[in-house]
């Protein structure tokens, strides 16, 4: 058996959560003042997941920027952020970008695409 | 030198003017300027480039820079007029209502503007580490969070490898996850406080999520390195907030970022005498969000310093408004409506209201009281008393310094008297 420890993020109070589990099984949930925090917590020891936002090189822009940010289409697993973010260096892209635009698509295989979060001319 | 006259000036084109320009526009006002120092609207959002913007404004979850793009469409949806890269210089009292504005930037040169009613949009900056006391050298590798970010995420440039964090201020925690995706090492987060001054979720996801430690009660006692940083000495202080002798920690590191606090800009202000609030370092305004100056509006972090954009553009969007019904009531010939307001007080630890003063007949439907608390405080009753009769009670289970708080106080509520002569926000212990 073992217990993972959380700060609930779900209010100001952050409540500190208390999950035991038995390998992948969810045994108790304690620590938590209201169901928003048992449910956060259970999320959060099995599918953890996050958006990840950064920003990339652009070339050819006419307003003089260096850099476009960008975040994943939707949630990956909090598990692939660092690996995401790897695959964004060394990343340029040529302007005009917008708001929207696919920057990478299936970005390190979480099948997710990377987004421009900046209209950039 | 070029002069022209405006109903309306924004000074600011960031969330706070851009709102601010919007709602005024929607009012009715058509003969509007905002004058921005940046080569781009938007302000600050332009480098928040995490999400997390925009949950009560547009119900979405939004980055900064998109944040600020649906202000910007709508800004240029209603051709309003703005010029960019241009600093304004000073703000004064012309003759009868009418201000003055200097201002200079490359295309016009030196501009003399005038303008019925100003809004005050100017944002905030960062403390400096002048403002701290720590001994050592002033090598390379010091940096505050916000230059930081604008490094990392405008510049495309990151400024260091190995890094330690001064102070848990939310762009500081925002700093230490975006470094480490850019490759860095965030050794450790020091707060002076036994509390965080951030968003609880981003100390989590900023610094839980890369398991970088959060010491809070820890300054900085030492800096080494002469041309670099090479080192900084960390120490645990006490309840007086001096280190402790022996609790001493040495990271060795090539960078050290500071958060630790931000201040509105009111220099402007200041050289405007409007009258200023010692807490917030902005001025003091009243339920329209008008400072001592009549026809001149504040909001945004200029006013005090907010933790979410979404309240900013709310309270923008009454300060333009305001602005808007100032200058219609200008134009209709009934001059400056007198100013009736009371005083908010407050006592159980609120640290300053805004507005600091109210006049209830000018209250449209609601309303609404920002204040922050000066502690960590847990089971309060936040009660609103007008001449002496509680009002409003409002339970909090829990309030910190870094979560702002607010009252909403109905028109209805206020009805029943119609001469306020006191207004007190009072928090007390919840015992049932
Ligand atoms: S468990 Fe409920 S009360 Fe506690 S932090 Fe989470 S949402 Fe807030």
């Amino acid at each position: 058996m073992k217990t993972v420890n959380l700060t609930c993020i779900g209010c100001p109070l952050g409540c500190q959560l208390e999950v035991m589990m038995e390998g992948e099984k969810i045994l108790m949930v304690t620590g938590n003042t209201c169901q928003r925090g048992e449910a956060y917590a259970r999320k959060e020891v099995t599918d953890p997941t996050r958006i990840m936002t950064s920003s990339v090189r652009v070339y050819g822009s006419v307003a003089g920027e260096r850099m476009v940010p960008v975040k994943t289409a939707s949630d990956i697993p909090k598990g692939k952020t660092m690996e995401v973010a790897a695959s964004l260096r060394g990343v340029s892209v040529p302007c005009p970008v917008n708001i929207g635009d696919v920057v990478i698509r299936n970005v390190a295989g979480t099948g997710v695409d990377m987004i421009a979060t900046k209209n950039v001319l | 030198m070029e002069q022209k006259a405006y109903h309306l000036i924004i000074i600011g084109g960031g969330p706070a003017g851009l709102s601010a320009a919007v709602a005024a526009y929607d009012a009715g006002e058509r003969s509007i300027l905002i004058l921005e120092r940046d080569t781009r609207l938007g302000g600050i959002l332009n480098q928040c480039i995490h999400n997390g913007f925009g949950l009560h404004t547009f119900q979405e979850e939004l980055t900064g820079p998109e944040y600020a793009q649906r202000f910007i469409d709508q800004v240029k949806d209603r051709n309003i007029d703005y010029k960019l890269d241009t600093m304004v210089l000073s703000i004064s009292k012309g003759e009868g209502n009418a201000k003055q504005v200097v201002a200079v930037n490359e295309a016009d040169g030196l501009m003399q503007l005038t303008a019925d009613a100003l809004v005050l949009a100017m944002g905030c900056r960062e403390r400096s580490r002048g403002a701290l006391n720590i001994p050592g050298f002033r090598p390379a590798g010091i940096f505050s969070a916000g230059t930081a970010q604008r490094l990392v995420n405008i510049e495309g440039y990151l400024p260091g490898r190995r890094v330690v964090i001064l102070g848990s201020g939310d762009i500081g925690l925002i700093m230490a996850r975006r470094m480490t995706l850019e490759g860095a090492k965030v050794l450790v987060c020091a707060e002076l406080m036994p509390y965080s001054g951030g968003l609880k979720r981003n100390i989590v996801q900023c610094l839980d999520d890369f398991d970088i430690p959060l010491k809070l009660s820890h300054t900085v006692v030492r800096i080494e390195g002469k041309e670099r940083v090479e080192a900084v000495v960390i120490a645990e202080v006490g309840p007086d907030r001096k280190p402790i002798k022996g609790t001493e920690e040495r990271y060795e590191c090539d960078t050290l970022l500071l958060s630790v606090g931000l201040l509105p800009e009111n220099e402007l202000t200041i050289g405007l005498e409007a009258d200023m609030s010692r807490v917030t370092n902005g001025p003091l305004v009243n339920e329209s969000l008008e400072t001592s100056i009549p026809g001149v509006f504040a909001a945004g972090n200029v006013l005090h310093v907010h933790d979410l954009v979404d309240y900013v553009s709310e309270e923008a969007h009454l300060a333009g408004e305001s602005a808007a019904a100032y200058i219609a009531s200008l134009e209709a010939g009934n001059g400056p409506v007198p100013h009736a307001g009371v005083l908010i007080t407050f006592s159980g630890g609120v640290r300053y209201t805004v507005p600091a003063t109210a006049d209830v007949s000018r209250i449209e439907k609601w309303l609404k009281i920002r204040y922050r608390v000066g502690d960590v405080m847990t089971n309060r009753v936040v009660s609103l008393y007008l001449n002496g009769n509680r009002v409003l009670t409002k339970k909090r289970r829990v309030m910190a310094p870094g979560e702002m708080e607010e009252l909403v106080l109905l028109k209805k509520q206020v009805e029943e008297y119609p001469v306020v002569e006191s207004m007190e926000i009072r928090i007390e212990e919840d015992k049932a």
